[in-house]
């Protein structure tokens, strides 16, 4: 097929470009700009057992070259995505969706996962074990080998599709993480997360977050996010999903020659809500540019 | 909603740190009266959300009041190119408006009452409007609103110009049959319990996209969860549900 399709865990992408979760919603707002079939997929609103609210606001910070956002997985829960989210999203989009879920326990994740494996539309799960604006869930899954082992055992018993474990960048030891997860069963891994961060407003000496801190992101992590990939992508045998500040098509091939078989796309979208589009429709001739026919073959091929 | 380039044409300073900047450019996403626009500015990460105070065919006005790093880069530039995201928010609803409408804007609140009162008076309606400053050197677009044809208080907080005290003070003076306001928040809870019909409040929030990606600025509501960039800027008075 063309030079920019690869494959994700057994299923086919036109091209590695898949809008982060919570920057794109339930894809229909982004529908309202462009045709959205053309992206690779995009990874939906995290979702919960439970609909939530999320944390009060203000949730957002700038800081420089990125933001801070402490949103809390607002959602309407997964009965309700299921039911109205999705059909929605069926008069839009014809490809196979990524859903992003999180969780407070355990079961609360079995739950979810069972929920949206069943729908036909959803390809992939990417489960959040990551998340670092929720208390008592999310991130604290995600620092520790074993618990992140024991979410992916728990969704794999419950589940027949690909599963991403998606990886919080705010660890000590990132690969030891990851090849836990590899070994509980996951078919892939996506990093990074956002980076815990704060600010402060200098009049009020008080936080600009009202959950004080939240997730620092932008084209300022881009670099960590590379180091990660790279880390991971080399210690284990499972696809790698990158994503961490990316802006532009170069920032593409560097995630996917420092491991990405498939790239996240998400603070971007909220500068810029046309930028997938973008890089897609700018690939081609970047990879002219560096001699790079297929993008599957530079995939890991950092020397 | 659009993205487009706009031409800055003028840039006036009104007040000590209230401007007023004049585009050109396509502004056809721009429906009606309280929508907003957000601005990419060079070297700032998030866009900056400003308020439409006046919008023709290819004329956009934005006024803005200098409050950080961002407004300030915009009342530096003289000429120049900006891009925007059009045609933001849902806007004031003036089909509710009733025949004599009154309007209350404070400090940089005043700027989107400008449009609405324009299409109100072009309604055939009878407009008032109370424009709510904290002292004399403060204020702005008294004479603007007066020569659309508005009825106009203006209200001090100290009393240097105008009625002494706050606009909900004027309010309570005035008859009227709706009204429509935006302003700081206390304010804003001030006009709800002053008021003695329905009306629409617009709110500010930090914002992250400014179209109803991200869910930054939620807000809770009688009728649900409502994001202030898409679902609002403007709630109906019947479904706000003030923080506790």
């Amino acid at each position: 097929m063309g030079r920019l399709n690869v494959d994700l865990c057994g299923l086919p992408l036109d091209n590695p470009i898949i809008p982060a979760s919570g920057t794109f919603g339930y894809g229909y707002e982004f529908a309202e700009l462009y045709d959205i079939n053309v992206l690779g997929t995009f990874s939906f609103k995290g979702t919960t057992k439970d609909p939530r609210f999320g944390n009060p606001t203000p949730r957002i910070a700038e800081c420089t070259a990125g933001m801070i956002n402490a949103v809390g997985l607002q959602n309407p829960g997964v009965e309700k995505v299921i039911s109205e989210e999705l059909p929605k999203l069926s008069t839009c989009f014809n490809k196979k969706v990524m859903a992003n879920v999180s969780g407070f326990s355990i079961d609360d994740y079995a739950y979810t996962c069972e929920k949206l494996d069943a729908c036909d539309q959803v390809g992939w799960l990417e489960v959040n074990v990551s998340c670092p604006n929720v208390h008592g869930g999310g991130m604290s899954f995600g620092t520790s080998p074993e618990a992140a082992a024991e979410v992916t055992a728990a969704v794999k018993k419950v589940t027949t599709k690909p599963i991403i474990i998606k990886l919080s960048p705010n660890v000590t030891d990132i690969v030891s993480i990851a090849k836990a997860c590899e070994a509980a069963g996951a078919d892939g891994i996506s990093l990074i997360n956002t980076l815990l961060g704060m600010r402060i407003d200098l009049r009020t000496k008080k936080p600009i977050i009202a959950n004080k801190m939240g997730g620092f992101s932008g084209s300022a992590i881009f670099p960590v996010a590379v180091r990660m990939v790279y880390q991971v992508a080399h210690a284990v045998n499972i696809p790698v999903v990158g994503m961490g500040g990316v802006t532009t098509a170069e920032d593409v091939i560097e995630m996917m020659i420092a491991g990405a078989t498939a790239v996240e796309i998400g603070a971007a979208n909220l500068i810029d809500p046309y930028i997938c589009r973008d890089i897609i429709n700018e690939l081609p001739r970047v990879m002219d540019k560096y001699g790079i026919s297929d993008l599957k073959s530079i995939i890991g091929g950092v020397q | 909603m659009k993205q487009r380039v706009f031409t800055v044409a003028a840039n006036e300073r009104l007040t000590d740190t209230v401007y007023r900047m004049t585009l050109h450019g396509d502004t056809s996403a721009i429906t009606g009266p309280g929508q907003f626009v957000n601005i990419k500015l060079e070297g700032n990460y998030l866009r900056r959300p400003i308020s439409v105070c006046d919008c023709t065919d290819d004329v956009l006005t934005l006024v803005y009041k200098v409050v950080g790093k961002g407004t300030a880069q915009m009342a530096a530039m003289n000429g120049g190119e900006l891009d925007i995201l059009t045609g933001l928010g849902n806007g004031y609803d003036t089909a509710l408006s009733g025949d004599s409408p009154l309007l209350l804007g404070g400090g940089v609140g005043v700027p989107p009452l400008y449009m609405l009162a324009k299409q109100l008076i072009a309604q055939g309606k009878r407009v008032s409007v109370v424009l709510g400053f904290n002292t004399k050197n403060e204020v702005f677009y008294e004479e603007e609103f007066r020569a659309l044809g508005a009825d106009v208080t203006v209200t001090t907080v100290d009393g240097s110009y105008g009625v002494k005290g706050f606009v909900t003070d004027a309010m309570k003076e005035k008859t009227y049959s709706y009204f429509y306001t935006c302003g700081p928040e206390p304010m804003l809870k001030a006009v709800y319990r002053t008021s003695s019909t329905s009306g629409q409040f617009s709110f500010e929030e930090r914002m992250g996209c400014g179209f109803g990606a991200c869910m930054g600025c939620s807000c809770k509501t009688i009728t649900g969860y409502k994001r202030i960039c898409k679902d609002g800027p403007v709630l109906e008075k019947e479904e706000i549900k003030w923080d506790a």
